[in-house]
């Protein structure tokens, strides 16, 4: 039996680069990849078992949307187990030459959204996965991407204010869910499968029953938004969503406390909702910082993080039902976004600087990134 | 009163009713002398006007005029094709896109300042800033050199603001003098006391000023001196003011036209911008605020283009539609563009170096696009031009000669630098 995951453990594992800005980031089923979006229209792929990058060249936009239909599997156990068995060769034979041939990764289908509006399918364990489809999604951008719990429905959002759910395995539109006035920002596959929770700019944030299409409750993040008279703009929406694994809270990140829109001048939050009441609160960070928290996720362990930048970039803690983060740990350049592996030893960070940090919470030395093997 | 907090970061004067008229009265008094209100249409429909519409904050040229999809510096947008075969524009713009073969494009502006206040100055004054000399705005020059139209009593430089009160500022004329300084209608509002105040009947107005002018005829009879006379001619210009006062009320406006223009402040302020040149007013500036994004640029310029776009469209068809787009120089500006880089917080920030500005209307060739940057809009790499080369073009394009001076205190100013000329590519 594993011992229980402890966040102060959290340590920095490996630093995964690529030469542009990244914006968001994702583990694949098996937490074998990373896949990070850039600003260069590309998804990378990282492959923490062998160290090599390949590209996903399809968008010609930016991408932020990210998710997979696959089975969930010990991959983090995958990726220990071949490194050790990896240390253990390069210990008798040396290193350079030789290289354990990789496992077959699991099969499973990434599904992108970008700032065309475009919804792209992806063989994700393919050698150079391409294009399998290509839906046009929504009018501007497409804003977030999940797969419900059981693999067979996609919910996209975007900037025609719509949620839209399709099927997984062809991308036919099943339903358009519409009721918000402004971009939808994030959207959310509830844990039980029957309904979508979605947040928009304004800080509403809605409660969709899949069925019926009709949103039951309106929920207030209102905390999230601020029209700035000074620049005559708006600010705001949920830059990350999340629910709890037993559906019992929801989570929505971003900014609050904004004196000035256009310098970002704003601390990050993460708005809490009881799912069953409706009932909020507020996470904040312990420290004095400035910026949007742009990534949010509740671990299986019963703690909650968020990854934020705007001056510099964080990662912090909340422990059960506390409200002020309990540990934090600082990231180079802006964090822009955050995932969490399936079995919740790993997670990773996106930043502007171009690089995914990658840490566990198992204990041990950091280690570096493997070579991709000699030709 | 009402502070500028932002470029210019001075106080606005507050405007009385009194010193509105006496604006007015200035301006009507230019060349033309004084006129009657409800005549000489014919004259009207030739009078040359120029609107400009200023993008306060510094919108990005990459996300507008010149846009570099896919590349480093592109950003996520589109470019799009315009009315223009070979034109595209960013994809934010889906209705001024149908107005390009109306629009030219310099896209090889270098404005040398990255400061909001000095980068505004240099674009309306066509001037880098000079400690000798304070330049006039181009719409103190405007007014000045071609007039109010002969119909209208109205002043002729006035600028609709996003937001605050009204205010006159005479220092945007310089040595013009201040009956060519920019009288200011915050959120587009005319003056307070302006209008006739809703609890007094016409008819109640008109037997009073029947009294005052009863009044006024027996004093002359015995005491006519020509300071009665002008006594009696003010307040016969304040009531051709007051007559014309309606030009602020848009609701007389046909509802299908302010629909098109849309029902939101920017599309009410290009709406009035439009009456106000329809009734004679030589110069207009529509401020847009704002496009200051160091932070998260392309959410903001989602925001404010979507703002902009149909309006302006709306604003350009209008003009057409009406004969009045041959004689008004329509000019889309700020005070400076945005890096081509993209900063950690998706922002872009201040850039004078390589921009756009957007121009059509009278004297103005639609369809013409000069100067080029690079790939990545770092570099003017064709056709580099100056605030001052624009200047010149503002005025050759309404049929003013930009080589001659103006003479305050018999001292030689040219109107416009010498040291560049018109963008003779553009001029029709």
């Amino acid at each position: 039996m594993n011992p229980p995951i402890d966040p102060i453990a959290a340590r920095l594992e490996r630093e995964l680069k690529h030469a542009r800005p990244l914006i968001g980031c994702r583990f694949d089923p098996s937490g074998r990849f990373v896949f990070a979006s850039s600003e260069d229209d590309t998804i990378q792929r990282f492959d923490l078992l062998t160290g090599t990058k390949t590209a996903l060249l399809g968008h010609r936009s930016w991408v932020r949307g990210l998710a997979f239909v696959g089975t969930p599997i010990a991959g983090s156990g995958e990726v220990a187990a071949w490194q050790r068995r990896q240390t253990n060769l390069h210990a008798v034979a040396g290193f350079g030459g030789t290289m354990l041939p990789p496992p077959k990764a699991a099969p499973f289908t990434l599904i992108s959204g970008d700032y065309h509006g475009n919804l792209i399918w992806w063989q994700g364990d393919a050698e150079t996965p391409k294009p399998i489809r290509t839906v046009e999604a929504h009018k501007g951008w497409v804003r977030a991407v999940v797969v419900s719990p059981d693999g067979t429905r996609i919910a996209s959002c975007g900037n025609d204010n719509a949620v839209k759910l399709w099927k997984a395995d062809d991308g036919t539109l099943i339903r358009t869910l519409e009721g918000h006035a402004s971009h939808v920002y994030n959207v959310a596959f509830h844990p039980d499968g029957t309904r979508i929770a979605s947040c928009d700019l304004k800080g509403v944030a809605k409660d969709w029953n899949i069925k019926t299409g009709v949103a039951d409750r309106d929920l207030d993040a209102k905390i999230l938004t601020k029209y700035d008279p000074t620049f005559m703009a708006d600010i705001g929406g949920a830059r990350a969503m999340a629910f709890s694994p037993d559906g019992s809270k929801l989570g929505c990140a971003g900014i609050t406390n904004v004196s000035n829109a256009f310098a970002g001048v704003g601390n990050p939050a993460v708005v809490v909702f009881d799912w069953k009441d409706g009932k909020a609160k507020v996470l904040k960070p312990k420290d004095a910082f400035q910026g949007t928290a742009w990534g949010f996720v509740f671990h299986p362990a019963g703690f909650s993080l968020a990854a934020g930048g705007g001056s510099g970039g964080r990662v912090w803690f909340w422990k059960g039902d506390d409200v002020v983060s309990m540990h934090m740990l600082t990231i180079p350049g802006n964090a822009r976004d955050l995932a969490l592996t399936a079995d919740g030893e790993r997670f990773a960070v996106a930043n502007s600087g171009g690089s995914v940090y990658v840490y566990t919470f198992t204990p041990g030395p950091a280690t570096t990134p493997v070579a991709p093997p000699k030709k | 009163m009402q502070r500028c907090t932002y470029s210019c970061n001075t106080a606005d004067h507050g405007l009385s009713r009194r010193a509105f008229l006496g604006a007015s009265t200035a301006a009507a008094l230019g060349p033309s002398g004084f006129a009657n209100a409800y005549a000489n249409a014919e004259l009207a429909k030739t009078q040359k006007r120029v609107l400009v519409i200023f993008l306060a904050g510094g919108a990005s040229q990459l996300e507008t005029w010149d846009p570099k999809p896919n590349t480093d510096t592109g950003g996520p947008f589109k470019a799009i094709p315009t009315s223009v075969p070979g034109t595209h524009i960013g994809e934010l713009l889906p209705y001024t896109a149908k107005q390009m073969h109306r629009l030219a494009i310099v896209r090889g502006l270098n404005s040398v300042s990255d400061d909001h206040g000095i980068g505004e100055k240099i674009m309306l004054t066509g001037r880098k800033p000079e400690p000798a000399v304070e330049y006039p705005h181009i719409g103190a020059v405007a007014a000045k050199l071609l007039g109010n139209s002969a119909a209208s009593a109205l002043p002729g430089h006035i600028q609709i603001l996003p937001k605050g009160s009204s205010g006159f500022g005479k220092a945007d004329a310089t040595f013009l003098g201040p009956k060519f300084g920019s009288v200011s209608l915050g959120d587009g509002k005319p003056p307070a006391d302006l209008l006739r105040p809703a609890n007094m009947t016409a008819e109640s107005d008109a037997a009073r000023e029947d009294f005052r002018r009863k009044l006024n005829d027996r004093f002359a009879k015995s005491r006519k001196s020509a300071a009665t006379d002008a006594y009696a001619e003010s307040f016969e210009q304040a009531e051709r003011v007051v007559k014309q006062g309606e030009v602020f009320d848009i609701e007389k406006e046909d509802p299908k036209v302010a629909d098109r223009y849309g029902r939101h402040d920017l599309g009410r302020h290009f709406l009035l911008a439009r009456r106000l040149l329809e009734a004679g007013v030589t110069y207009v500036k529509v401020s847009h605020s704002n496009y200051d994004t160091h932070h998260e640029n392309f959410d903001f310029h989602i925001e404010q283009l979507g703002e902009f776009d149909r309006p302006f469209a709306a604003l350009m068809d209008d003009l057409a539609a009406r004969g009045m787009l041959e004689t008004t120089l329509v000019i889309v500006m700020s005070e400076m563009g945005r890096t081509p880089k993209i900063n950690a917080n998706y922002g872009r920030d201040h850039w004078s170096r390589a921009w756009s500005v957007a121009l059509g209307g009278c004297g103005i060739k639609g369809g013409a696009v000069v100067g080029k940057t690079n790939a990545n809009g770092t570099v003017v790499t064709d056709r580099e031009v100056y605030s001052g080369h624009l200047f010149h073009t503002y005025l050759q394009a309404v049929g003013l000669d930009s080589s001659k001076s103006f003479h305050p205190n018999d001292r030689p100013i040219p109107i416009a630098d010498p040291k560049t000329a018109a963008i003779s590519e553009i001029l029709a």
